[in-house]
C-alpha cells in the first residue's frame, strides 16, 4: 500500500442529526486525479473539507501518507485547496497572494520569487503580478488560485469546484489546461463536481457518491459502460433503464422478461427469479422494422431531434416509457408514427441488481475496491 | 395657471424634511455665526454690533489648550473603544447566528437609557462612600476610601463607556463582511490563528475600524457632561468651556466662536474621512 497518499476510514459526519456522510471509505493513490462526483447534497464537499481540516470528522479516520491527520488544523496538513470562489486575498496583488504560503512558510525571499515567477508562468500570467484580483476576469482569478495552492508544492491539492463560476467555452479550455498541469507537476488532485461530463474528460478515477456514500468507484471508461447501481447509470451520462425479471437461466445465459417485450443475454451474476433493472446506453440502441434474434421489445417513433453531431430519436413503448436512440445524422431516418423494434447488441448491455440487500453490498465494496488488490 | 401647477409638486418634494433642516439646523447654526462675531452684553446676551474680539480671544493658549487637550481626551477615548471594541465585535459575528440579535441588543440596550442617568449610575459606583469603596472597605483590602471620582481615569472610563457602542457597531457590520473563505484560505496556505488575523482580518476590516474611529471621535468631542460629573473641577473639555460660557460666564460671542472652532475641525475630520472612503473604495 505504498501509493496510497489519502486513506478515509469509516469516515462520518453528522449535521443537525442527520447523517450526511455514512462510512465512507477511500484510498487515494499517489499522482492520480480522483474525481469526487455527485449531485448537490451528497457530501463530496463535505468530504473534501474534512480532507482539507476545514471540516471535523464525527467518526472515523483521515490518513495524509500513512499519518492519522484528525483534528489537525488546516495550516499543519500538507494539502492544499482551491476555493469554489477563488478567495484571493482583495488587498494583495497577484505576486502577493501567489506568495503568501510561502511567507508562512518562511521560505527565504530570492526562492519566493524564482517559485513564484515559475509558477506565474505556469499559469500563463506573465506580467500580470502587480493586478489585483478586482482588476482580473474570472478565468484569470482561477488560474491565480490554483497558482497560489501548486506554488506550496502540496502532497494533493483538494480542488471544489472550481471551474463552476466559468463559462462554458473557458471551462472547456481550463479544464484541457488543469488536466496537462496536474500530468507536468505529478500531484495528486482530489477534485469535486456535480459535472459528469467534466469528471469523465478529467480524471483517472471517479468517485460516484450518493447521499452520503460512494456507489461506484472506477476508471470514466468502467463508469461509464459498466454502471453498477441505477444512480450511476441514471447520473452519468443517458441511459434508458428497463425494469425486468429473471425467467429463465441456462448457464450464463438469462432470459429477461420487460413490460414491453423479451430480450435474452449473458449475465453470470444474476439468479433466477431475480427482478433486475436493465441500463442500455442511447448510442447503443437500434430500431429496426423486423424483431431481431432474442429482442421483441416494440414502440412507436415519437420525433427527432437535432443535436449537431447525431440525431437524437425517441420511441414511445406501450407502457409509454420513453426511449432514447441516437444517430449518426447519415443514417436513414425513420419517419415519425412508425412502430418500430428495439434491440441493441447484448454485449452492451448492463444488469443491475434492484434487491436492496445486494445493491447495498456493491456500495459496501465500492470504497475498499483498492485495499484488496 | 400653467405654471402654479408646476409649482405645487416641487414645494411638495422641498417640505417637511427640508423644512425642517432649516428650521432646527440652518438658521440655529447661522444664528451662532452670528452673534460670534458680535460685543458680548454686560449681563450675557449681545450688543448688535461687529465685533472680533471672540476671535482674538479664543485664539489665546489657555482656550487652544483646553480644544487640544479636548482633542487628546477624545483621542485617547477612541483608542481604548477600538481596543475593547474589536474583541467585542468580533466575538458577536462568531457567536451563533441565532444569539447575534440578542447581542447586539445588549450592546443596544444602554441607548434606552438617558446618558445622563446611566453617568449618575457611574457617580454612585466611584464615589467615596460609594458601591466600590465600600465593598473594598468591608473585603478588608483597603482602609480608606479610594479616590476614584474626579479623577483622569473616571473620565476616560465614562466616556470610553458612553461611546463604545459606537465603535462596535460599525466594527461588528465590517467584520460580519468578511468573507470566510478567505480565513480558509489563508490558514490552508499555512497560517497560524494570529496571522490570519494580522495579514487577512486585520486589513479587511480597515474600513471598518476607520469608521468607528471617527464614530467615537466626533460625538466625544461633544460630551461635556461626563467630564463635568465625572472630572469635577479638574478637567476642561472643550464642551465645557463653550457651556459655560453661555451659561456662566456669559459670554455668548467666545462661545459661539469656540462651537464654530469645534464644527471646523469636526469638518476636516468628516472630509478626511470621506477622502479614505473613496479611495478605499478604489481598491
Amino acid at each position: 500500500m505504498k501509493n496510497i497518499i489519502v486513506r478515509l476510514r469509516n469516515i462520518e459526519k453528522i449535521y443537525g442529526g442527520k447523517s450526511v456522510i455514512d462510512h465512507l471509505n477511500l484510498n487515494v493513490a499517489r499522482g492520480e486525479f480522483l474525481t469526487l462526483l455527485g449531485p448537490s447534497g451528497c457530501g463530496k464537499t463535505t468530504t473534501l473539507r474534512m480532507i482539507g481540516g476545514f471540516e471535523d470528522t464525527d467518526g472515523g479516520q483521515i490518513f495524509l501518507e500513512d499519518k492519522d491527520v484528525a483534528g489537525k488544523a488546516p495550516n499543519h496538513r500538507d494539502v492544499n485547496t482551491v476555493f469554489q470562489s477563488y478567495a484571493l486575498f482583495p488587498h494583495m496583488n497577484v505576486f502577493d497572494n501567489v506568495a503568501f504560503g510561502l511567507v508562512e512558510k518562511k521560505v527565504p525571499k530570492a526562492e519566493i520569487k524564482k517559485r513564484v515567477d515559475e509558477m506565474i508562468e505556469l499559469v500563463q500570467l506573465q506580467g500580470m503580478e502587480k493586478r489585483m484580483p478586482s482588476q482580473m476576469s474570472g478565468g484569470q482569478k482561477q488560474r491565480v488560485a490554483i497558482a497560489r495552492a501548486l506554488v506550496n508544492r502540496p502532497k494533493v491539492l483538494l480542488l471544489d469546484e472550481p471551474l463552476g463560476a466559468l463559462d462554458l467555452k473557458l471551462r472547456k479550455q481550463m479544464q484541457f489546461e488543469l488536466k496537462e498541469l496536474q500530468k507536468k507537476l505529478k500531484i495528486t488532485f482530489i477534485y469535486v463536481t456535480h459535472d459528469q461530463e467534466e469528471a469523465l474528460t478529467m480524471s483517472d478515477r471517479i468517485a460516484v457518491m450518493n447521499e452520503g456514500r460512494i456507489e461506484q468507484l472506477g476508471t470514466p471508461v468502467e463508469i461509464y459502460n459498466h454502471p453498477k447501481t441505477k444512480f450511476v447509470a441514471d447520473f452519468i451520462g443517458e441511459s434508458n433503464i428497463f425494469e425486468a425479471y429473471i425467467e429463465e437461466k441456462k448457464g450464463n445465459r438469462i432470459s429477461l422478461v420487460m413490460e414491453s417485450g423479451k430480450v435474452e443475454l449473458d449475465a453470470p451474476d444474476f439468479e433466477y427469479d431475480e427482478m433486475v433493472y436493465v441500463c442500455v446506453r442511447p448510442e447503443n440502441m437500434k430500431a429496426s422494422m423486423e424483431p431481431r434474434d432474442g429482442f421483441t421489445l416494440r414502440g412507436t417513433v415519437m420525433e427527432h431531434i437535432f443535436v449537431g453531431s447525431t440525431i437524437k430519436t425517441i420511441i414511445e413503448l406501450p407502457s409509454s416509457q420513453l426511449v432514447k436512440m441516437t444517430n449518426p445524422p447519415e443514417d436513414e431516418v425513420i419517419p415519425v408514427g412508425t412502430n418500430v423494434y428495439l434491440h441493441w447488441l447484448p454485449q452492451k448491455t448492463v444488469v443491475m441488481h434492484t434487491r436492496e440487500d445486494r445493491v447495498y453490498e456493491i456500495i459496501e465494496g465500492a470504497g475498499n475496491e483498492k485495499e484488496e488488490q | 395657471m400653467k405654471k402654479k401647477s408646476n409649482k405645487i409638486p416641487f414645494l411638495s418634494t422641498v417640505s417637511p424634511a427640508i423644512i425642517w433642516l432649516i428650521l432646527f439646523l440652518v438658521l440655529p447654526l447661522l444664528y451662532i455665526v452670528g452673534i460670534s462675531f458680535m460685543k458680548k452684553g454686560l449681563y450675557g446676551g449681545v450688543i448688535q454690533t461687529f465685533d472680533l474680539t471672540a476671535y482674538k480671544t479664543m485664539f489665546q493658549s489657555k482656550y487652544m489648550k483646553i480644544l487640544l487637550d479636548s482633542l487628546w481626551l477624545s483621542l485617547k477615548t477612541t483608542g481604548l473603544c477600538l481596543l475593547f471594541g474589536y474583541p467585542f465585535a468580533y466575538i458577536i459575528s462568531n457567536t451563533k447566528k441565532k444569539w447575534k440579535p440578542f447581542c447586539v441588543l445588549l450592546i443596544m440596550l444602554p441607548f434606552w437609557i438617558n446618558s445622563l442617568i446611566r453617568t449618575y449610575g457611574w457617580n454612585s459606583i466611584l464615589r467615596e462612600q460609594g458601591i466600590l469603596n465600600t465593598l473594598l472597605m468591608q473585603l478588608g483590602i483597603i482602609n480608606q476610601p479610594l479616590q476614584m471620582l474626579y479623577t483622569d481615569g473616571a473620565v476616560l472610563l465614562g466616556m470610553v463607556y458612553a461611546l463604545i457602542p459606537f465603535t462596535v457597531l460599525p466594527l461588528y457590520s465590517s467584520i460580519e463582511k468578511l468573507d470566510h473563505s478567505l480565513l480558509e484560505a489563508a490558514s490552508d496556505l499555512g497560517a497560524s490563528k494570529v496571522h490570519v488575523f494580522r495579514k487577512v482580518i486585520l486589513p479587511l476590516t480597515m474600513p471598518g475600524i476607520f469608521a468607528a474611529s471617527v464614530q467615537t471621535f466626533i460625538p466625544s468631542l461633544g460630551y461635556f457632561f461626563i467630564t463635568d460629573m465625572m472630572g469635577g473641577a479638574t478637567t476642561m473639555n472643550i464642551g465645557n468651556v463653550i457651556k459655560n460660557q453661555f451659561l456662566t460666564a456669559r459670554n455668548w460671542p467666545l462661545g459661539a466662536a469656540l462651537a464654530i472652532a469645534l464644527i471646523a475641525v469636526t469638518i476636516v475630520i468628516m472630509k478626511l474621512y470621506t477622502r479614505v472612503g473613496s479611495i478605499e473604495d478604489m481598491v
